[in-house]
């Protein structure tokens, strides 16, 4: 197994005094590609938004290449390298395509990703780069998303339900241009309740399940059954 | 009827330089600072007992109170406002309107009641003749003109500068903005900072034109607010345009009876309430 990245023990999240994550551990090595599965409340944005510090928790219960970062603020993670796509992508609405892109470099990481770099790999956006981002379809959003967090040039990119309200022929596009992100070794970990796009993309798999990994192993060897169960309960 | 519109446009000047930093920490924070017009009078009154005790151009004074009015925006806003700034908007009226009544207090223990000005040389009343009977004052076209600077500056700040994105991005979403590296804290207290240096100016001018007096901030946050309203939130054209607006039917109110002109203002302002709650010149989204 790859050197440990980012190591979380024992994580538990709250929303005021309501729990939503129990005892979550997880690993994520070099370089991988990790899905994570799980129901609507199961707790995978609530992980996501702990790794990205948009949730406080314990500092020791998140460690990135051994420095404990939980409870950081999203600020200093983005520059520590993580950066995210959040769920329902959540453009700047007052921006244009480029000046959305423009925000994600806020953090000004060395690396290979610029607004070149984004626009060979969505090309379309190059073509709508002054266009208000509200005036784009929703894969278009979508890709304007993804390449404002590539534009912090991240070690680790965080994908949460990208799919989400898309056609299937636009995930399809989506996925597709994951090989390119994934290229120079970037580590990526999506977030998605589509089991089979998620079985398909990723080298391991964790299930959430009532804000508890419920399950655990390498995406090919996890059988449609085993997923089942962990993803419904049942 | 003609010098009566060019005077209100005149005083809707130094309404919109009142407004701007309103406009500002609104459209930011949507953050409403009760406190507003008694910092105008605060300004106002810090350049007169300047004025008095080292005989300085009241030019000048803008050099020294402008930088002095960033670094306590920036202060007050990081230290103070940013810890009431929420879903609620409760706790930062609570504050700004306790600082309001602090601030009236202070000033009249200070100063006393008694309405005072800031000497100009005479310049407060040097007219400018534009042929024929129209004559205007020379201090109220460089109140214009600064207030078209400070909005041009502030509409190019915002579309075109880092700092202007930054605005915008905790403006739309903060959480976002945040996941981008930006501290919101830090950008919030920018915005006042700009803010307070806007009041500055805003109280500067407001003591050379006509008089300054402790208790004279309520009136002033309402005609800054009733531009901020009349033009339409989140555009600062739009609040230079609210304030150019609110002066021309002020002047036109005391055109026909002197005692006419601010509640003209104010039925002008209910009007557009009425029919037009966005405001004349609202933000259209992309």
């Amino acid at each position: 197994m790859s050197t440990a990245l980012v190591e979380v023990s024992n994580l538990n999240a709250f929303y005021g005094d309501a729990q939503v994550l129990f005892d979550v551990n997880f690993r994520l090595g070099e370089g991988e590609t990790i899905g994570i599965l799980g129901a609507n409340g199961a707790g995978k944005s609530t992980f996501m938004k702990s790794l990205t510090g948009l949730v406080k928790v314990d500092t020791n219960s998140i460690r990135l290449r051994g420095e404990a970062i939980g409870g950081n603020a999203a600020g200093e993670i983005v520059r520590k390298g993580i950066a995210m796509v959040p769920e329902g992508r959540r453009l700047f609405p007052s921006m244009s395509v480029e000046e959305n892109l423009l925000m994600g470099g806020f953090a000004k990481r060395k690396g290979k990703w610029n607004l070149q770099e984004i626009y060979k790999l969505f090309p379309i956006l190059k073509e709508k780069r002054n266009q208000p981002s509200t005036s784009l379809s929703g894969g278009q959003q979508q890709q304007v998303a993804i390449g404002r967090a590539l534009m912090s040039n991240p070690d680790i990119l965080l994908c949460d339900e990208i799919s989400l309200g898309l056609a299937p022929v636009v995930i399809k596009d989506i996925y597709d241009s994951l090989p390119s992100i994934t290229a120079d070794g970037m580590t990526v970990v999506v977030v998605e309740q589509d089991v089979n796009l998620a079985q398909r993309c990723s080298q391991r798999l964790y299930c959430f399940q009532e804000g508890r990994v419920a399950l655990e192993g390498k995406s090919s060897e996890l059988s449609r059954d085993q997923i089942s169960e962990a993803y419904f309960g049942i | 009827m003609i010098e009566t519109v060019i005077h209100g446009i005149l005083l809707g000047g130094l309404y919109s330089l009142f407004a701007l930093g309103l406009s500002l920490m609104f459209g930011v924070m949507r953050l409403t600072n009760i406190a507003h017009g008694d910092q105008i009078v605060i300004s106002g009154f810090m350049g007169i007992a300047i004025a008095a005790a080292v005989n300085i151009n009241p030019f000048l004074l803008i050099l020294l109170l402008v930088p002095c009015a960033l670094v306590s925006g920036y202060a007050f806003q990081y230290f103070v406002l940013n810890r009431t700034i929420g879903k609620d908007p409760l706790p930062s009226l609570v504050i700004t309107f306790g600082l309001s009544i602090i601030a009236q207090n202070l000033l009249q223990e200070i100063f006393s009641a008694n309405p005072r000005a800031l000497d100009t040389g005479g310049l407060n009343t040097m007219g400018l003749n534009l042929g024929g009977d129209t004559v205007v004052g020379v201090l109220p076209l460089i109140i214009l003109v600064c207030a078209i600077a400070c909005t041009f500056g502030l509409q190019w700040m915002f579309a075109h500068t880092a700092l202007g994105r930054s605005f915008r991005a905790v403006s739309d979403e903060k959480d976002i903005a945040e996941l981008m590296g930006l501290n919101s804290a830090r950008v919030y207290s920018m915005a006042t900072a700009i803010a307070f240096s806007l009041v500055a100016l805003a109280g500067l001018f407001q003591s050379m034109r006509t008089t300054v007096s402790p208790t004279d901030g309520p009136n002033l946050l309402l005609f800054a607010f009733e531009s901020v309203i009349i033009g339409g939130m989140g555009s600062f054209w739009g609040t230079f345009l609210g304030a150019m607006t609110l002066g021309v039917a002020q002047q036109v109110g005391f055109h026909f009876d002197p005692g006419w002109g601010i509640w003209f203002g104010h039925l002008v302002f209910i009007l557009i309430l009425a029919f037009r709650p966005s405001g004349l010149f609202p933000k259209t989204k992309g």
